[in-house]
């Protein structure tokens, strides 16, 4: 019952992210698809991950959102898409069809009994390649970001050194 | 109605995965589009998790939904970063406006 419940609100919460005039109000409403996602990861066993979800999506990744859109403001922007709106829906019918037909084959499969390592010693032993992946993409993310951030201050001091020169 | 925890993430999985990609196609605003492809990711998290719960190595799933929650977050950072810049530069956030690259 609870798994079903949770179904339709992270449903509501996608479709409501998207749908919303106010970025502001889409940042929140993808904070709630992300709590639900979390408590959804909880519930299939993953407690780890479901912490990390939600803290990291429905904490930082909002505050990130806000952030953004704190600096660029709110736009009206046209309603026109960049494809035409048929065009659109079917490509998603056919692509959640493709996925449908995926994995429907697996709808009789049981849950299967947990076995095998834990999950610390699963990232910490098995998948140390992951960890440094991780580790480079948080360097990289985090250097890309200064420099995105810090380079119209960079063209407002050389511009000032123009029109001095 | 009985449905199973499976289905019932599978459910889930082709929903956030379906309205994310159709906000993918039709949105012109650059935030939005971040906000597109981080429900597409939570679908793909999930999957990864009842993959992994399903075939009872759980912590494998787990890991490998730790690496894509990493991902993710610098995904968001580098195109909310890129969405203030493009502000900052051409005044707007439409995708219109970006189509020539021109400043």
């Amino acid at each position: 019952m609870w798994h079903i419940i949770i179904l339709i609100g992270i449903l509501v919460c996608a479709f409501q992210a998207i749908r919303s005039e106010r970025l502001l109000v889409a940042a929140l409403w993808l904070a709630g698809t992300s709590a639900l996602v979390a408590i959804m990861m909880y519930l299939l066993g993953a407690y780890q991950i479901a912490v990390i979800e939600l803290s990291v999506g429905a904490g930082l990744v909002t505050v990130l959102f806000v952030f953004a859109i704190n600096i660029a403001g709110e736009e009206p922007i046209p309603a026109l898409s960049l494809i035409p709106k048929p065009l659109a829906w079917v490509s998603v019918i056919v692509a959640v069809g493709l996925l449908a037909w995926q994995i429907l084959p697996l709808f009789d499969l049981p849950l299967g009994s947990l076995q095998g390592a834990g999950f610390e010693e699963m990232l910490w032993s098995g998948r140390k390649v992951d960890l440094y992946l991780q580790t480079a993409l948080i360097f990289a993310g985090v250097l890309s970001m200064v420099a995105l951030l810090s380079e119209e201050q960079t063209h407002k001091v050389s511009t000032h050194k123009e029109d001095n020169v | 109605m009985n449905l199973s925890i499976p289905v019932i993430v599978m459910a889930a999985v082709i929903g956030l995965v379906g309205i994310g990609f159709y906000c993918l196609l039709v949105t012109r605003n650059m935030i939005r589009v971040v906000v597109a492809l981080q429900i597409i990711v939570k679908g793909a998290m999930l999957a990864l998790l009842l993959a992994g719960r399903m075939r009872g190595q759980l912590a494998l799933g787990q890991s490998m939904a730790l690496t894509v929650i990493v991902a993710d977050t610098i995904v968001a950072v580098l195109g909310l970063a890129l969405a203030v810049q493009v502000k900052r530069r051409l005044g707007s956030l439409d995708l219109n406006d970006l189509s020539s690259l021109k400043r």
